[in-house]
């Protein structure tokens, strides 16, 4: 999803750039909070990981393949500040260094990777890890927060592309398209994203931003025997972020009104979902292997657009009921 | 004032290892102090408290009557060198000169000036011609030279060294033990080389479990046999402590 | 570790280009894409003015032609996204070799080919010619926020140790058989990440380690100095004002 230049008008570039300059450096400020001498290196591990990542495609379904965005990756790992730094490092090196996404297009790369998949991924990591506690709320909450960052990253992308994309095209065309093939990416970097934090929390938990605390009291071994110290004080996971939340879900709310306000308030919306069918059809064959885009195309009548709403509503349903499930067994344990 | 003071310093990796249960010790300036035990004592964990690279669990480490904390970590930072285990991990800039650049020039010294100093320091390990090369392209001896040098540029008050002689040639073993002596500084060197304990230093500390085991005049711990037998340490084969 | 040896896109040399301070080619680079994107999509010979402009870059730095094509691979999947638009856009639609294709949606393909294109050629040759690190000190020099770079500098660092674990994760799963090929395959592979990490930051923090113990403190320090003449800025500048005189000809 790294944009080129000349993708979108020069007005959408100037204020995605702006948008992307004013949230990079809220940021720059709030990561000053989440860690200490440690946070240019750690960042910068989490961004050179997430670039290496980014290169590692995963196979999304038969012939097709995806990879890694990994917002809410550096948003569990670092803190929603400093993962938006590093998302913004990693577009940058990559259109500076690589030329991958334009130099003029690096503000709606940030904006979409960076802010909208740190953003959401961080709120929807906090809502459920506030949920489920413990190792494995962890890790089911960055399964879900990553699922949903990416489609939502692909739909601000949709909504950009509606209102200053240099093609003449359908928008609930795209954010179809978008969205049904992104969720499915959502899924394998959902995966990625559980298990790379599982690992991490299994071996080194100090590395988890999201996850701190527990330590193990220390012995001291003298002469007269062996005595317990307690540990050193945890450094506590701050208050940090809540801004992030509310954004996060702000973002979320708005974006899902945006779309199914364009998805319903075009007359033509299910005619062009029949024109753009054969596309659809066409670009996606080998995607969905026939039946996926069928029933997420028209749920008995019912635009894609919408359709690709209540999907992803449906995801936050499941996502909390799990979440209240993995809780009420977590109660029970106790 | 003692130069280096350790009291009851107990320290846990992030993920639970236990490794320091309690060490005390103390150095006085300009002595030179060898740090014995067998793999896994603890001997890179202790020396990491040192200039503050691991913060003490429980217990305070001082140098030079300043303990070490946050907020004096620079100045402990400039009064302690250490040299690392591993060469590879203390190399990371592009070329050596930069290399060994890197810590005076973190001090504040700029162009003429840190010219000199970089030059001298490599001079004094013999690495010299090395200078623009990259680090990664020299042998591993080469390497802990160069990782040598980039203490020493940074003159400090204290010199720790974690295992300096291992992979050295015979040569360059002796001509670090000459740079060693040369230098009017306190200094703690972490070894399996118990000959070269004995060539360089009075005193020696045996750390095992993470605790010091034992502390006294190098000639007497080496000369006891039960003692190294209890620690996992041998003399190399035929190798007897020289009468005085 | 060091930096330099995996950034494939740095080819050495001794040109003019290669010999600018790095701040005046990123400005360069940036201004000349923003006259590119400001471009109107019918001034075609605009474009190819801009072209041979490149191409004059390319043939100071001694950087071959061929380098450049290879290196536009990072392009294609916007180049098929730039195909597909005649076919699913609206309006007036022409019929070419039998496909029913949308005007406009033409017109928007070009426009993004031409521009995406332009774009990269011209990041590859600033990537081509100057090394990672030293863009990096450039971004510096012009103002970019330092925990910015830092985090750049500590990624190009990282990036050198993530290859490595990952060339070696990769051999020792292929040599046992394993090849990414379908949805069961992602917990393997996403393992591999876990792995990955844990492995790169314990190699990597023993080195920030060795750079606090000699006195880092958050800012790279000045070893070499790195400032930029007017006869500098001006020989980079060309690049960006010749492209403004092609756009002004059209006004
Ligand atoms: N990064 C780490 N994480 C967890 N445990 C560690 C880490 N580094 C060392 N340890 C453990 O701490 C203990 C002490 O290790 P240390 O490296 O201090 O030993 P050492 O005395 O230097 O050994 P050697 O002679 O082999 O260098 C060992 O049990 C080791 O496994
Ligand atoms: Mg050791």
């Amino acid at each position: 999803m790294h944009v080129p230049d000349g993708f979108f008008n020069a007005v959408t570039s100037v204020s995605a750039g702006v948008v992307a300059a004013a949230g990079v450096a809220v940021c720059l400020r709030g990561a000053r909070r989440e860690l200490d001498d440690r946070t240019a290196p750690m960042a910068g591990l989490v961004a050179a990981f997430i670039f290496a990542v980014q290169m590692l495609n995963f196979p999304v379904a038969a012939g097709t393949s995806g990879h890694l965005m990994g917002g809410a990756l550096a948003a569990i790992l670092v803190g929603p500040y400093t993962g938006v730094l590093c998302m913004a490092v990693v577009l940058l090196v990559q259109s500076v260094f690589f030329a991958d996404g334009g130099l003029t297009a690096l503000g709606v790369n940030i904006t979409i990777m960076g802010l909208v998949g740190v953003l959401v991924g961080w709120a929807v990591f906090r809502l459920v890890a506030g949920l489920a506690r413990g190792k494995g709320g962890v890790t089911l909450a960055a399964f879900l927060s990553a699922l949903i960052s990416v489609p939502a990253s692909a739909m601000v992308f949709t909504l950009l592309f509606s209102i200053g994309g240099t093609a003449p095209i359908e928008v609930s065309a795209v954010a179809a398209a978008m969205g049904g093939v992104h969720l499915l990416i959502g899924i394998g970097e959902g995966v990625i994203t559980a298990l790379t934090v599982g690992a991490v929390l299994a071996v080194r938990p100090d590395l988890v931003y999201g996850a701190r605390g527990l330590a193990k009291p220390l012995v001291l071994r003298g002469a007269e025997g062996t005595t317990t110290v307690g540990a050193p004080e945890p450094a506590p996971v701050r208050g940090a972020g809540r801004p992030f939340l509310l954004g996060g879900i702000g973002v979320t709310l708005v974006l899902a009104g945006l779309v199914s306000f364009f998805a319903s308030s075009s007359p033509d919306g299910l005619e062009s979902v029949a024109e753009s069918k054969g596309f659809l059809d066409r670009a996606t064959d080998h995607v969905f292997s026939g039946w996926a885009l069928a029933d997420y195309g028209e749920v008995g009548g019912i635009p894609v657009g919408v359709a690709g709403i209540v999907g992803v509503g449906l995801v936050l349903l499941v996502a909390g009921g799990v979440a209240y499930a993995a809780r009420s067994r977590d109660r029970i344990k106790v | 004032m003692n130069s280096l003071e350790v009291s009851q310093l107990a320290y846990a990796y992030p993920d639970g290892t236990q490794a320091l249960f309690g060490v005390d010790l103390s150095i006085s300036r300009a002595e030179r102090v060898a740090l014995l035990g067998p793999n896994g004592a603890g001997k890179t964990t202790l020396v990491m408290h040192l200039n503050g690279i691991l913060t003490a669990g429980h217990g305070t480490v001082t140098v030079a009557g300043t303990p070490v904390r946050k907020d004096t970590l620079k100045e402990v930072r400039q009064r302690v060198g250490l040299v690392f285990q591993d060469p590879d991990d203390q190399l990371f800039m592009p070329t050596v000169r930069d290399d060994v650049a890197f810590g005076p020039a973190n001090a504040g010294v700029r162009g003429e000036e840190l010219d000199r100093v970089v030059k001298g320091a490599l001079e004094r390990v013999g690495m010299l011609e090395a200078m623009d090369r990259p680090p990664h392209h020299l042998s591993f001896g080469q390497r802990r030279r160069v990782a040598v040098a980039t203490v020493l540029a940074m003159e400090p008050e204290i010199l720790v060294l974690d295992e300096p002689s291992s992979n050295l040639d015979p040569a360059a073993r002796r001509e670090l033990a000459e740079i060693l002596r040369s230098l009017d500084v306190t200094v703690l060197m972490v070894t399996h080389d118990l000959p070269y304990a004995l060539e360089l230093c009075e005193r020696s500390l045996i750390l095992s479990d993470g605790v010091i085991a034992a502390d006294g005049p190098t000639r007497e711990l080496l000369a006891d046999a039960d003692l190294l037998a209890r620690h996992r340490l041998e003399l190399p084969y035929g190798f007897a402590i020289p009468a005085v | 570790m060091g930096a330099g040896h995996h950034h494939q896109l740095y080819l050495p040399g001794g040109s003019v280009v290669h010999r600018l301070p790095p701040q005046c080619k990123l400005i360069a680079v940036f201004a000349f894409a923003v006259v590119v994107v400001a471009t109107p999509r019918e001034r075609f010979w605009a474009f190819a003015a801009y072209a041979v402009l490149l191409g004059v870059v390319a043939a100071l730095a001694r950087v071959p032609a061929t380098y450049i094509v290879r290196r536009m691979v990072i392009e294609v999947p916007f180049v098929l996204f730039a195909f597909l638009i005649p076919v699913i856009g609206l309006g007036e639609r022409v019929t070419v070799l039998g496909l029913s294709l949308s005007v406009p949606g033409l017109w928007a393909a070009w426009n993004i080919l031409a521009k995406a294109t332009l774009g990269v050629a011209a990041s590859i040759l600033l990537a081509a010619t100057t090394e990672p690190r030293v863009i990096l000190i450039g971004a510096q020099r012009l103002r970019l926020p330092s925990l910015l770079v830092q985090i750049a500098m500590f990624m190009l660092r990282y990036m050198d140790v993530i290859m490595d674990e990952m060339r070696r994760m990769r051999v020792a799963r292929e040599s046992r058989g394993f090849e990414a090929r379908n949805f069961r395959h992602i917990p393997v592979i996403a393992r591999s990440a876990g792995a990955l990490f844990i492995r790169s930051y314990e190699r990597g923090e023993r080195v920030h380690l060795a750079m606090l113990s000699r006195g880092y403190s958050g800012q790279m320090p000045i070893i070499h100095d790195m400032s930029a003449s007017v006869p500098q800025w001006g020989t980079a500048l060309a690049l960006p004002a010749v492209a403004l005189a092609v756009l002004g000809l059209g006004l």
